[in-house]
């Protein structure tokens, strides 16, 4: 992995770019992270991925609990119970009179590395991977459950406790671009003292697991991210299985934030992932928080971050250095029946000129289930190229949403990303040109008084 | 009348030909995905084409339904609706009538139920069905049949075959678009030959476009499900399509092609597929299995869809029941299975090579060219191919005494 920082604005934001191996061309940050399911988008198939613009679609998020199975174990009340995850609910939503024969297990590490490794086995060879064990949607970290031994999530399967062990054998196994180190996260209310215990945690894993990561002997040249050693014969050891991103906590505790940024900035790691965020801290709290850990990084490394979805969100991380988002935005507006429309132009000026709202827009996004689009022959978006707005119909979407057909959250998950990756399109280009600052104020302004006219007007 | 029916190519009594439509020209035999509410479930009309679809059916009481067909008509028909370039076929309505709601009852007048919205009385007449159909817009259109369950017996199931033919009289005359929409005809009369021979005379005095042989995939016996099939094949007009609904197991579209029929459709495939069951040449697979959890292999070797060129039974295991994903990867692979299947029969009869096809895998024929070819007697690898298989392919003048064991 390559990255490099191309311009700045007002200060922190930055425009950078990023080189994955696997992909053919480098990506522009700040950067979306697409969400996955076991490595796929949860509605969007292989082949109509490639319809999304390219290379801001190709860097996914992937959790190694998604095929949970060999590798966890399955905790319930306390004790250990076995080491597959019989997912009894869900076999008995489906009518499975046989659960004795299906299970919910994933493949094997060892069936995932024959196979060769994750690209490979979920067959987007020209995407990047980038492996959390969070996931905003699916795996919501557990602190109550996490002990010294693990972390505890919170999965469709049940409660699972992974130890950096477990970790480091999926993500040897799956073999992603880059992989952020196992983490303790605390929410905002946590008391000091398990925050603090958090800190220490986090650092003594990352320490595991870059110690468990795959050696590889090579003779290399200079350059590239992954810091190496030379020895003195000439060898490098350089770690392998892709970049390591040293993870980052210290829930809503300023101190803590800046203890552990300064601890993991000074760890072998390629860059570094920003956890404990979207877990309860404001968004007043959070600049200062954000702010006490980018403060305490080398400026040359990417920062990636998990939790900070919604816009507004994303901006407060771009303005505080961060480089690489995830967002469960996009799957929530989907599941929802929602599509985005917020303007993406630039140059639109705020009209001051409120209507009366319809009742499937607040402005930003509508509701597609709403009535009022029962016959609207019109796509989401009017000048929005993406496959959706192409092929289809505000009417025909209704009638999806309204049979419960998947084709309905296809289509929408298709244009909310691309929607969404056209929001960091214009993040990206207000930092070029320097107006990054401005740019997040007229932002968040003008959804603010969207919002504000929508009350005055009922 | 607003289609073409050519013949290209026969086997004895297995025809190949190209069937226009006014959306598109389709080569039979063919296969249509059911399309219930307006779409295939979890595939876009974009995957559709590209595995090469056809035409699709639409359910005429679904839709009526929810989004209503004069919403449809309002918004320019169901090719614009949904964004279907291809063609359409929608049903007539009454046989989900019949199945689906409580308290159905047919009269002279029409089907009569409850409506599933408000529970009021409601009548679903021959006219009305027609009328519905006409607003939807698809290029063949089904008339309203009396439709009775092969598996009743009695004077019901003569009541139904000559009603059957009353109903097709006023289907015609209510039908607005007869050269925008053909009108196929059902032939009915339960598995009574005699019943069965009135009904087909009946429909083609009428001379309509097509004809359906209706009444079956109901639970009969497959020695009396071919027997139908075959005494309407060789009864029905040659130069008019012949459409066996509700049809079905890759085994029965083969077996009533060799009879010659020549359009099927059927739930199956993608019903299958979402409860985690691939079909593949030696029959069908259950992804959600144990034994898949490790398996590198892909779903079909032979198969040269997108999900067998890209995914292991191991990956797709974990995916089926659990993930939306799971779904449409076997829906994916399964249509493309059952297309597949089509246009080997189609380019297998029309290149005069149709038995070939049945060749064992073990024989040196079924080398290269066939690789891709309909392989369905591989489901039979210890030669225990049904009695009622032998039989049928005895009529259709093909010989697999070497599948046989016996």
């Amino acid at each position: 992995m390559k990255f490099a920082v191309k311009a700045l604005s007002s200060g922190k934001a930055r425009a950078g770019v990023v080189h994955l191996g696997s992909c053919p061309s480098s990506i522009e940050t700040p950067c979306l992270l697409l969400s996955t399911r076991k490595g796929l988008p949860i509605f969007i198939s292989p082949d109509l991925l490639s319809s999304l613009p390219s290379p801001d679609s190709n860097l996914l998020q992937f959790s190694p609990l998604h095929l949970e199975g060999a590798s966890s174990t399955l905790v319930s009340s306390g004790r250990e119970v076995s080491k597959r995850c019989v997912n009894i609910g869900q076999e008995a939503r489906w009518g499975d009179t046989t659960p004795n024969f299906d299970s919910s297990e994933g493949p094997s590490p060892k069936t995932i590395s024959s196979i060769g490794g994750l690209h490979q086995m979920v067959g987007l060879h020209e995407y990047g991977f980038a492996a959390v064990a969070r996931d905003s949607i699916q795996c919501l970290p557990e602190c109550g459950s996490t002990n010294k031994t693990g972390a505890s999530f919170e999965t469709p399967c049940g409660r699972r406790l992974i130890k950096p062990v477990e970790y480091m054998e999926m993500i040897t196994s799956m073999k992603p671009n880059l992989w952020a180190t196992l983490a303790d996260e605390v929410p905002a209310w946590a008391n000091n003292k398990r925050n603090k215990t958090s800190v220490d945690r986090t650092v003594k894993w990352l320490d595991e697991c870059i110690a468990r990561s795959p050696l590889l002997l090579k003779l290399v040249g200079r350059g590239g991210q992954n810091r190496v050693r030379v020895n003195p014969i000439g060898f490098r050891v350089v770690r392998a299985g892709g970049a390591v991103f040293g993870s980052i906590v210290g829930g809503s505790n300023i101190e803590e934030r800046k203890r552990c940024a300064q601890e993991v900035a000074v760890r072998n790691v390629s860059g570094y992932w920003i956890g404990g965020f979207g877990l309860g801290e404001s968004m007043e709290e959070r600049p200062s928080l954000l702010n006490a850990v980018t403060d305490n990084l080398p400026k040359d490394w990417p920062r990636m971050i998990c939790g900070l979805g919604l816009p507004e969100e994303v901006l407060q991380g771009v303005a505080a250095g961060v480089d690489l988002f995830d967002s469960a935005y996009i799957y929530h507006l989907t599941i929802g029946g929602f599509a985005l429309t917020f303007p993406l132009d630039r140059t639109e000026k705020i009209d001051y000129n409120y209507q009366l709202s319809d009742q499937g827009s607040d402005r930003t996004k509508i509701n597609l289930r709403a009535t009022v689009y029962r016959k609207d022959a019109t796509p989401i978006v009017e000048d929005c190229c993406c496959y959706t707005c192409q092929n289809h119909t505000k009417a025909y979407i209704n009638h999806l949403l309204n049979v419960h057909e998947m084709l309905a959250q296809i289509l929408l998950e298709i244009h909310n990303t691309h929607h969404y990756l056209g929001f960091f399109r214009s993040i990206r280009e207000a930092i070029k040109e320097g107006c990054f600052e401005q740019f997040q104020k007229k932002f968040v302004q003008s959804r603010r008084e969207h919002l504000a006219a929508d009350v005055v007007s009922v | 009348m607003a289609l073409r029916f050519e013949v290209l190519g026969r086997f004895n009594r297995a025809r190949a030909a190209q069937l226009t439509l006014p959306h598109f020209a389709c080569q039979t035999p063919l296969f249509m995905p059911v399309g219930t509410q307006g779409t295939i479930k979890g595939l876009t009309t974009d995957q559709l084409e590209e595995i090469g679809c056809q035409i699709i059916l639409g359910n005429t009481y679904h839709l009526a339904l929810r989004p209503t067909s004069e919403l449809i008509d309002e918004l320019g028909g169901l090719h614009k609706f949904m964004n279907w370039p291809r063609a359409l076929l929608t049903d007539s309505g009454g046989f989900q009538m019949v199945s689906l709601l409580h308290l159905a009852d047919i009269t002279e007048k029409g089907v009569t139920f409850q409506s599933p919205v408000d529970g009021k009385p409601m009548l679903l007449t021959p006219e009305e069905s027609i009328q519905i159909q006409n607003r939807i817009g698809a290029d063949i259109i089904m008339a309203l049949d009396d439709v009775v369950r092969t598996t009743i017996t009695g004077p019901r199931i003569e009541e139904a075959m000559y009603r059957t033919l009353r109903w097709v009289d006023r289907c015609i005359a209510a039908h607005k678009r007869p050269h925008e929409q053909n009108l196929f005809g059902i032939v009915q009369g339960g598995l009574d030959p005699v019943l069965r021979d009135i009904c087909v005379r009946g429909l083609v005095d009428r001379n309509l476009p097509g004809y359906a042989i209706g009444g079956l995939a109901g639970g009969e016996d497959k020695d009396s499900f071919w027997r139908v099939v075959a005494q309407c094949t060789a009864a029905l007009p040659e130069d008019k399509p012949r459409y066996v609904m509700g049809v079905g197991y890759p085994l029965d579209i083969v077996v009533c092609s060799a009879l010659g029929a020549d359009m099927y459709d059927c739930v199956y495939p993608t019903r299958t597929a979402r409860f985690g069951t691939a079909l593949v040449p030696e029959g069908v697979l259950k992804l959600k299995h144990n034994a898949m959890v490790n398996d590198t292999r892909p779903i079909d070797p032979t198969c040269a869809c997108m999900v067998c060129k890209n995914y292991t039974r191991a990956y797709i295991h974990c995916l089926v029941t659990k993930d939306a994903m799971g779904s449409q990867l076997l829906s994916y692979h399964n249509l493309y299975y059952m297309l597949q299947l089509s246009r080997n029969l189609h380019s297998s009869i029309v290149e005069g090579r149709f038995p070939e096809c049945y060749i064992i895998p073990d024989s040196n024929l079924c080398a290269s060219r066939n690789s891709n070819v309909v392989r369905f007697l591989w489901q039979f690898p210890k030669g225990d191919v049904p009695e009622w298989v032998c039989n049928a392919m005895d009529v259709a003048g093909i010989d697999i005494s070497s599948c046989c064991s016996s």
